[in-house]
């Protein structure tokens, strides 16, 4: 699958769009969700709570572990996709529509690639 | 297969009692809530249900079938002198609210094993209230937090466990309300000595660990581990997941550790992983015996005078005209299960310690770390070890590079094991190495055991190479296919429905 253009990526393999309003939504890159397998628990964090970038914010869980997924931006939990919590799997087949929270008020952000710089990132962890 | 309520109808069942010869009394009467639906039980006649066992037993793969190299659980083959004493009616007839003067035996049984366990692991006192291995990492941190509280320090808040340790380690910790820290293993898999420093502290509560470790290394670093821990004001706790590979050979008390849990059904042979319940006794230093939860067997004189009651564990067995008593420890943190744990599986461990005595205990360790030796040497070529030295009682394969030359997985190799009646290694775990296989023969397995098994598993990376798509759809011979752990994950299905039945009747 490929990266779309649009979204900028972090080393921890999570995508983030910086949408027009000023807020920003999270999500999990397709090769992590192919390097973690089937997707069959999520946690998400609550509306309102603080994250930070580089710190986890939430966790999801496939047959095979568990596994912490990481926000690249501080800020503000504004809204938390309550669909992935009955349908996790949907983070398997649609990664990129499969946002898993969207964050608000955001003052700081990790240094993150562009879908190039990514996929050249994946490529080195192949190795 | 039928289920044990789709089998037989009502009427028919095991015995035929007799007509009731005494007035019947219904539960109103007495005043006693009465059930108001009926109770699903299933109605079998004895050849039916014996059919239903046997049915599950095809079903299943145990040490019984065939190898059971599941590593990092232990699977011995149990020896049946064990079952022998545990069934012995002065075992199975007791009550555990029965006056302590009729059940000397079984304290006697407790307190043989307690002081069999001090000698094994270096600690003063064992609790064998803890019903299997996480239930003891939680009673062993109770002690902690009760120790700190007790010397009125409230900052230790922190549990050190390293990446590689069981995911039990951080969840018991977590359970006993502390903060979990990781700290990350080093290249050759042992603990990061630089980051322990850093990570110990004034909030430093204690650190967990296994050693040998989960990737069955021996780390030759412990005693300087826990003194960092010891400096810094914490307490060390030891996992007795891999006491195998080293009982009667080194202690963990000697290694620097004030708690520990054995896990009596692993180490001690004992029935476990579906076959039976475990136990997993905390044993640690005198300082911390006051906090042991339950009670402990003690010895008083038969003039009421009571004996050895200070130093925990330490006083002998029981002497002529003594009698033993459950005492709770002045500062208890109380119980953690009913009554003295699965006492069966104390009896089946103190069975099996005692045949195979002070040499047996080290040469059955020896012979854990050799098999596992000789097994991964056997194999390397084909399947790349993930810490390449010499071993403990496991090792952990590396199929990462089968997976990419071949697309064959750990979990297509696993299953093809079945194949051949063998029972895959632990898969996917520690999850520091990827494509993990964890192998642990154990000692109880002959050279030409192994010899099979090694060639069984040349045989399959052969395979991988001419025909990887039988790999993926393995295994082909076995009662059950590949579950689908994805859907038993995202929609368990967890009791029968009787609805359909129901309607029936």
């Amino acid at each position: 699958m490929m990266n779309p253009e649009a979204l900028q990526y972090s080393k921890s393999h999570e995508w983030v769009k910086f949408e027009e309003d000023g807020t920003a939504s999270i999500g999990l890159t397709d090769y992590a969700q192919n390097a973690l397998g089937d997707l069959v628990f999520v946690n998400l964090p609550e509306i309102g709570d603080a994250v930070e970038a580089g710190e986890a914010f939430g966790d999801v869980e496939s047959v095979k572990a568990v596994s912490d997924v990481f926000s690249p931006v501080s800020g503000i939990v504004d809204e938390i996709n309550e669909e992935l919590l009955d349908a996790p799997e949907t983070m398997n087949s649609e990664p990129y529509e499969a946002w898993l929270i969207r964050v608000k008020e955001i003052t700081e952000k990790e240094e993150l690639m562009d879908a190039k710089a990514y996929e050249a990132f994946c490529e080195s962890q192949e190795e | 297969m039928k289920l044990i309520f789709e089998r037989g109808k009502e009427g028919q069942r095991c015995s035929i009692l007799p007509p009731c010869d005494v007035p019947e009394v219904t539960l109103k009467e007495l005043g006693i809530p009465e059930r108001k639906e009926k109770l699903h039980l299933p109605h079998v006649s004895e050849n039916e249900l014996s059919r239903h066992y046997t049915e599950l037993g095809k079903q299943v793969h145990g040490v019984n079938h065939g190898f059971y190299p599941l590593g990092s659980c232990t699977m011995k083959y149990n020896p049946k002198v064990n079952e022998k004493a545990a069934a012995l009616p002065g075992f199975t007839g007791v009550h555990p609210l029965q006056p302590e003067h009729t059940v000397q035996g079984c304290l006697e049984v407790l307190q043989q094993t307690e002081k069999l366990l001090c000698e094994i692991t270096g600690m003063d006192a064992v609790t064998f209230q803890p019903a299997a291995g996480a239930h003891g990492e939680f009673t062993g941190l109770l002690l902690i937090k009760a120790w700190h509280a007790s010397r009125g320090d409230r900052k230790r808040t922190k549990i050190i466990v390293p990446d590689s340790a069981h995911g039990t380690n951080p969840a018991s910790a977590a359970m006993a309300g502390f903060e979990v820290v990781s700290i990350p293993s080093g290249p050759d898999g042992c603990v990061d000595l630089e980051a322990l420093r850093q990570a110990a502290g004034d909030d430093t509560a204690g650190l967990m660990l296994t050693n040998p470790n989960t990737v069955g290394l021996f780390d030759r670093n412990i005693l300087e581990i826990t003194s960092i821990i010891h400096e810094a004001g914490g307490l060390a706790y030891y996992d007795g997941a891999n006491l195998n590979a080293v009982m009667g050979i080194v202690r963990p008390g000697d290694m620097g550790f004030d708690v520990v849990h054995v896990n009596l059904h692993k180490t001690f042979s004992t029935p476990h992983g579906g076959g039976g319940p475990g136990s997993g006794p905390v044993g640690c230093k005198a300082f911390l015996a006051d906090f042991l939860p339950g009670k402990q067997v003690r010895c008083s004189r038969g003039d009421g005078e009571k004996a050895g009651t200070e130093e925990a564990g330490t006083e002998g067995t029981r002497t002529e005209g003594a009698m033993l008593h459950f005492e709770a420890p002045s500062r208890s943190v109380g119980s953690v299960r009913s009554f003295y744990g699965n006492f069966l599986v104390v009896v089946r461990a103190l069975t099996y310690i005692l045949m195979l005595g002070r040499e047996g205990i080290p040469a059955a360790a020896r012979g854990a770390v050799l098999n596992a030796n000789y097994m991964m040497e056997k194999l390397k070529d084909l399947y790349p070890v993930a810490y390449d030295q010499t071993c403990m009682h496991e090792f952990v394969l590396s199929l990462e590079g089968l997976k990419k030359e071949t697309g064959v997985t750990a979990m297509d190799v696993a299953k093809a094991l079945l194949d051949y009646g063998i029972h895959p290694p632990t898969m996917y775990f520690p999850l520091i190495v990827h494509e993990a296989l964890m192998i642990e023969p154990t000692e109880t397995e002959s050279r030409e055991t192994l010899d099979t098994v090694i060639g069984v598993f040349r045989e399959i990376r052969e395979t991988a190479k001419t025909d990887p798509q039988k790999l993926h759809d393995a295994p082909h011979t076995t009662y059950i296919r590949r579950p689908d752990e994805v859907q038993a994950a995202r929609k368990p299905v967890l009791r029968y429905e009787f609805v359909e039945k129901e309607e029936t009747v």
